[in-house]
């Protein structure tokens, strides 16, 4: 019983970082843009997160200094991407391996630090619940958040004038245009929105969730959570959904290690990329389905001239 | 305040220039870093630049690590233009290597000459097959084959470790992860003495003469292109996006397979877990930078070439960690998506 | 009694990279008129609109708003001004419903019920049947249109633009939509209405600006004119009268049978029971206002879409129904898309590697390209149709419309096909090219080719083909000789009022219609 508590606790702990970022990405992909520099993002967040810590001790600080890493990271890949209509795949591309580049290159005095202890996290009551205590309530602030997060956005998309106008962009940016609102500065806002959750996330990872740092510590999160928006069809509860799926399968390798089975580690180790490319086959299967709920303008550039 | 202004005609001038212009930008910032670091910025300008290519040895040195680079970036070149993203090179190098290596240490003392030839073919048949199954994904599912090549990079790399930790680990190798060395038969002959360099060269040089000829002068070749430029008028004149798909990941699969039986079986000698150097995602920026043009792709093999010992020069003399490397890859290729932009449009200042 | 007009322009310039779209331009709109602009495509006419609603700034001159100068910087400025636009290429967002459509093209802070109320009295008030809560990727063309004409009603304009509102409209919408402008224009709004077609804008307009290449060229009262005499305005000249000969056609060449064939795009046309024939020697046009099917059936003729069924799609005898492009066009069969740029041709290759599309002569063994050859026989296609371009190595996008589509045209031409398929053949082409590609059609007829043209241009279709279509949700009407067909007649068509095979005149088909609609509405 303990251990399927302690299995649930893990996988909500690793989705909620999966969740963070895939929302935020969410966010751009509504406005029609991609951003596959997710992962550079991340690190270099993670990065400037775990510094932060280091030279303050303020964990709150971390995560402050990993969003504003992933806001200018991405503010870079907005203004490229949005004003001199650069191509947004090679862009993103370009932002993952400088990222991965710098961060590797700027933390390298950082290997070997430790950061202070983040003190047991209990909601009040709650966490004493029998199995649902360990399960579901003593978990930091931001795997609430995440939830938090989920439902701001279902509100905001789907029932604010402004969220109207987000995924109008994404729809069709030159008709946006006719209408007279400013595309292009509602895109740089969602890029600049996205680059900060990623930025978040990367921070959450190299502050709490793996207390270290490693170059390339974020192994493909980044990307995972790139798969999580379309896997989800673009709807926000769903990313949530799938981003616990996806951390209950990499918590599944430690688990399974625990109860002795003999597979080689490496063999799990692959286990959450094997599983996004089963997520990404099921769910393209069906291209009519992914045509209807994709934003229609995704990855296309936009020329407010023409 | 600047403002872009889309040009007429995309400009000639700037499409030979702007590479020239983003590695000039790209060199400006390294040597700003340099000074934020501390450090002279004309020693490490002395250190990537000129270094590299002092001596005999420092050129075999360059060639010998611009051969990967360039095979690999023909082979995405070919993919790129017919707009499939292959993401997933470093992937198939591995898969290139790890076939290779396993062909190599089946070897033994007595094998023939004609190993070495098996080893090439099995690490690109490696290549092929990693590269076959995006392919297969994308063309039975319609998987995005950006993320699943690059999910089967990680796949590649724990692979990799999982037979190096395991199955092929060298029993005398003081339980280190590696396999035995291989036999002289299964290593990749060198050109001359008193360098590294081996005939990786010069088949990468006449790969690359066959990929021009292939992408500029057969019907084959156009047919991929225009698959890239304008899906539509493909479909309209009857190519095969279903062809144009295996084509471009099997040759680019093969190729990045072939460059990894080439580094294990030449320089590397062995499979270790390091086999994974980055090449496949440095080859994407030696890619563009060469314009997808395979006289273009030979010339920024050599620069990226030049980064890449630049940085293990950094490391050794001027006490830099060697991820300066990446740092410089990633801002050559930002500068260059920069750059590109004065290709279309004309930067004015203005109201 | 003068008084002041509601919109004036004076000396409006608006210059991009290679062209003067609009050269000196001067107008003025009098209130409570509907005042038509006439010109050819190209004539400067939507960049005009462009710039007084505010989607694009003039590089010189003054506009006057009720006597006021005034810069309209965006179109929010324009809105609160009282000016309001339908645009041509409507800017709606599919996934959204139409009240959502219609919420993002007001400004007031009005919550989403209000809107849909407001839709709801509006409509009503002007005839304009439409449902708030249906996404708009479920409508209609005719019907987005509403949404769009809607949409501007709710700002309560005091100017309404309109940009070639009924090129996607039957013949009886268009006389609903002109119940509803005039019945605007007599409560005071004043109207501009962009078109380049005669007969509409003379029954419709008082007052009308004539464009030419960016420049002013005359002004009129359109209802004192005949077609004639505005084609001299709009041209300059009298337009080129094409020689029909009548001739007998000759052996079946292109049959097609019971074509039903669903989309493969969720939000296009499916298409039921087709059946057409075209003979050597003919030209048979399909009419119809686009989104009826058009490009699922051309997709299906071309082979770009080869999921026909077997024996559907005959040439001569051979079963083309899944056959490949190259398949089709060596057994004769050659096509013309209505794209120039991205489909019938890579707008960033050269004329001569354009050739390659879908012509394999100057290719050797092996694939291997003779660039020699190919670069004679586009010098010869660019000398034969007189095309002005900078050499063979020239990039289509570098050539006019009319050019690249002379061209394109001349390419396929020149292949001799035994059966040629035309779609819009003379879509954005200027005056010029647009004669003697309707020319060239003509002498390849007869020279004994089977030609299918599908056009949303009624006037030319009646000036080239020898029987005539009606294409209707994706259903096609028997054929009509040309001497017998009418515009009322080919309207009522457009509308799926056709005779079918099995009864009286008028009704079954429209019944087969109805219950189509009703089916998809069923499944939501």
């Amino acid at each position: 019983m303990e251990q399927s508590a302690l299995l649930l606790a893990s996988s909500l702990n690793a989705g909620t970082v999966l969740a963070i970022a895939a929302l935020g990405l969410l966010i751009n992909e509504k406005a029609g843009v991609v951003n596959l520099g997710a992962e550079g993002m991340m690190l270099c967040a993670a990065l400037a997160g775990f510094a932060t810590v280091v030279a303050t001790g303020s964990q709150t600080l971390g995560l402050l200094a990993g969003m504003l890493a992933g806001l200018l990271l991405a503010a870079l890949f907005g203004l490229l991407v949005i004003w001199l209509n650069t191509n947004q795949y090679a862009t993103g591309l370009a932002l993952s391996l400088f990222g991965a580049g710098f961060s590797a290159f700027a933390g390298t005095g950082y290997v070997q630090a430790k950061l202070p202890e983040q003190g047991p996290f209990a909601v009040p009551l709650l966490s004493d619940l029998p199995w649902f205590g360990p399960a579901l309530f003593r978990h930091h602030p931001l795997v609430y958040g995440a939830l938090a997060l989920v439902l701001l956005l279902v509100w905001w998309l789907y029932r604010t004038r402004s969220g109207l106008i987000l995924r109008s962009v994404g729809e069709s940016p030159e008709s946006a245009h006719a209408l007279g609102y400013p595309v292009r500065r509602i895109r740089l806002g969602a890029v600049l929105a996205g680059g900060a959750l990623c930025g978040l996330a990367g921070a959450y990872v190299s502050t709490y969730y793996t207390p270290l740092w490693v170059e390339g510590m974020i192994a493909g999160k980044g990307w995972i959570a790139l798969a999580l928006t379309t896997f989800a069809t673009w709807r926000p509860a769903r990313i949530l959904l799938g981003a616990y799926l996806f951390g209950a399968v990499t918590m599944v390798q430690f688990h399974l290690q625990g109860q002795g089975i003999n597979l080689p580690s490496q063999f799990l180790t692959m286990l959450p990329y094997l599983a996004t490319i089963l997520v990404l086959v099921l769910i393209s299967r069906n291209p009519q389905w992914i045509r209807i709920n994709m934003p229609a303008s995704l990855g296309k550039p936009f020329y407010p001239g023409a | 305040m600047l403002r872009v202004e889309l040009r007429a005609q995309p400009s000639k001038v700037w499409s030979y220039a702007s590479p020239l212009l983003a590695l000039a930008l790209t060199v400006l910032i390294g040597m700003a870093l340099f000074m934020l670091l501390g450090k002279d910025p004309l020693r490490g300008l002395q250190v990537f630049f000129w270094e590299p290519i002092r001596t005999p040895y420092a050129i075999g040195e360059l060639l010998l690590k611009a051969t990967p680079l360039l095979l690999i970036a023909l082979g995405l070149a070919v993919c790129f233009r017919s707009n499939v993203w292959n993401i997933g090179a470093e992937g198939q190098f591995v898969l290139g290597a790890l076939a290779a290596g396993g062909v190599a240490l089946l070897a033994g003392p007595d094998s023939g000459r004609w190993m070495v030839l098996a080893v090439l073919l099995a690490g690109v048949a490696g290549g092929m097959v990693w590269a076959g199954l995006t392919a297969w994904l994308r063309d039975r599912f319609h998987a995005n084959e950006i993320l699943v090549s690059l999910m089967l990079v990680y796949v590649a790399i724990q692979l990799l470790g999982f037979l190096v930790y395991g199955p092929w680990k060298d029993p005398l190798g003081y339980n280190f992860p590696q396999t035995k060395t291989f036999e002289a038969a299964a290593r990749i002959p060198r050109l001359f003495d008193g360098s590294r360099l081996n005939i990786g060269l010069p088949i990468a040089l006449a790969l690359a003469a066959g990929i021009w000829l292939y992408l500029f002068r057969t019907l084959s070749g156009f047919a991929q292109q225009v698959g890239g430029l304008a899906p539509a008028a493909a479909r309209f004149a009857g190519f095969s996006s279903r062809r144009a798909l295996w084509i471009a990941l099997l040759v680019s699969g093969g190729l990045a397979g072939l460059a990894g039986a080439l580094e294990v079986a030449g320089p590397l000698g062995q499979l270790t877990p390091y086999v994974p150097a980055g090449y496949g995602f440095a080859a994407i920026i030696v890619a563009f930078v060469g314009r997808l043009h395979p006289v273009g792709i030979v010339l920024s093999a050599l620069l990226m070439s030049m980064f890449y010992i630049g940085g293990e020069l950094a490391q050794s003399r001027l006490g830099f960690p060697k991820s300066i490397t990446g740092v410089f890859q990633g801002l050559l290729l930002f500068s260059l998506l920069a750059c590109d932009t004065l290709v279309a449009y004309r930067i004015k200042w203005g109201k | 009694m003068s008084s002041t007009p509601r919109l004036e322009l004076s000396a409006i310039t608006k210059r991009y990279p290679g062209v003067v779209a609009n050269d000196n331009v001067a107008l003025s709109v009098e209130p409570g008129s509907i005042h038509a602009v006439l010109g050819e495509n190209g004539a400067g006419k939507s960049t005009l609109m462009k710039l007084i609603y505010g989607v694009a700034k003039p590089d010189a001159g003054v506009m006057r708003f009720n006597g006021q100068q005034v810069q309209v910087r965006n179109p929010q400025e324009a809105r609160s001004l009282g000016i309001s636009m339908v645009f041509q290429h409507f800017s709606l967002f599919d996934t959204l419903t139409v009240a959502e459509n219609v919420w993002l093209g007001l400004d007031k802070q009005l919550s989403l019920r209000e809107v849909v109320e407001r839709i709801e009295s509006k409509a009503s008030e002007y005839g304009l049947e439409l449902d708030p809560r249906r996404p708009v990727h479920t409508l209609s063309v005719g019907e987005r249109q509403r949404v769009e004409i809607v949409r501007a009603l709710l700002t309560r304009p005091q100017l309404l633009i309109l940009d070639e509102p009924t090129s996607v409209l039957t013949p009886q919408a268009v006389e609903s939509l002109f119940v509803v402008l005039r019945q605007l224009a007599a409560e005071g709004c004043s109207i501009l209405y962009i078109s380049h077609k005669l007969h509409e804008i003379r029954e419709l307009c008082r007052a009308c600006t004539v464009m030419r290449a960016g420049r002013v060229v005359g002004h009129c009262d359109p209802s004192r004119e005949t077609n004639a005499s505005l084609s001299r305005l709009m041209m300059g000249s009298e337009p080129e009268l094409l020689r029909a000969r009548d001739q007998a056609p000759g052996e079946l060449m292109l049959d097609v049978r019971e074509l039903q064939l669903a989309s493969e795009d969720p939000f296009g046309t499916d298409l039921h029971g087709i059946s057409l024939q075209v003979r050597a020697g003919e030209v048979v046009g399909i009419a119809g206002v686009s989104g009826n099917g058009q490009g699922e059936l051309l997709c299906a003729l071309s082979g770009e879409d080869r999921r026909a069924a077997p024996g559907s799609v005959q040439l001569a005898g051979v079963d083309l129904s899944q056959a490949s492009p190259g398949l089709r066009r060596k057994h004769g069969l050659h096509f013309v898309p209505e794209e120039r740029l991205g489909r019938g041709a890579v707008p960033t290759l050269g004329l001569a590697h354009n050739l390659l599309l879908t012509r394999h002569d100057a290719v050797g063994p092996l694939g291997w390209l003779r660039l020699g050859v190919l670069r004679a026989q586009a010098d010869e296609i660019i000398a034969r149709y007189k095309i002005k371009a900078g050499g063979p190595d020239a990039v289509a996008r570098s050539l006019s419309g009319g050019n690249l589509q002379k061209f394109i045209v001349g390419r396929e031409i020149d292949c001799n096909p035994r059966v040629l398929i035309v779609s819009q053949p003379t879509w954005g082409v200027d005056v010029g090219a647009a004669a003697h590609i309707r020319s060239e059609i003509l002498a390849l007829r007869d020279a004994g080719c089977a030609v299918l043209v599908v056009s949303e241009e009624l006037d030319e279709l009646f000036e080239i083909s020898d029987r005539l279509h009606v294409i209707a949700d994706g259903r096609l009407s028997p054929s009509v000789p040309r001497a017998e067909a009418t515009v009322e007649r080919i309207g009522a068509w457009m509308s799926g009022l056709w005779p079918s095979e099995s009864s009286q005149a008028e009704q079954p088909a429209r019944q087969g219609l109805n219950a189509a609609r009703e089916a998809t509405d069923a499944q939501g």
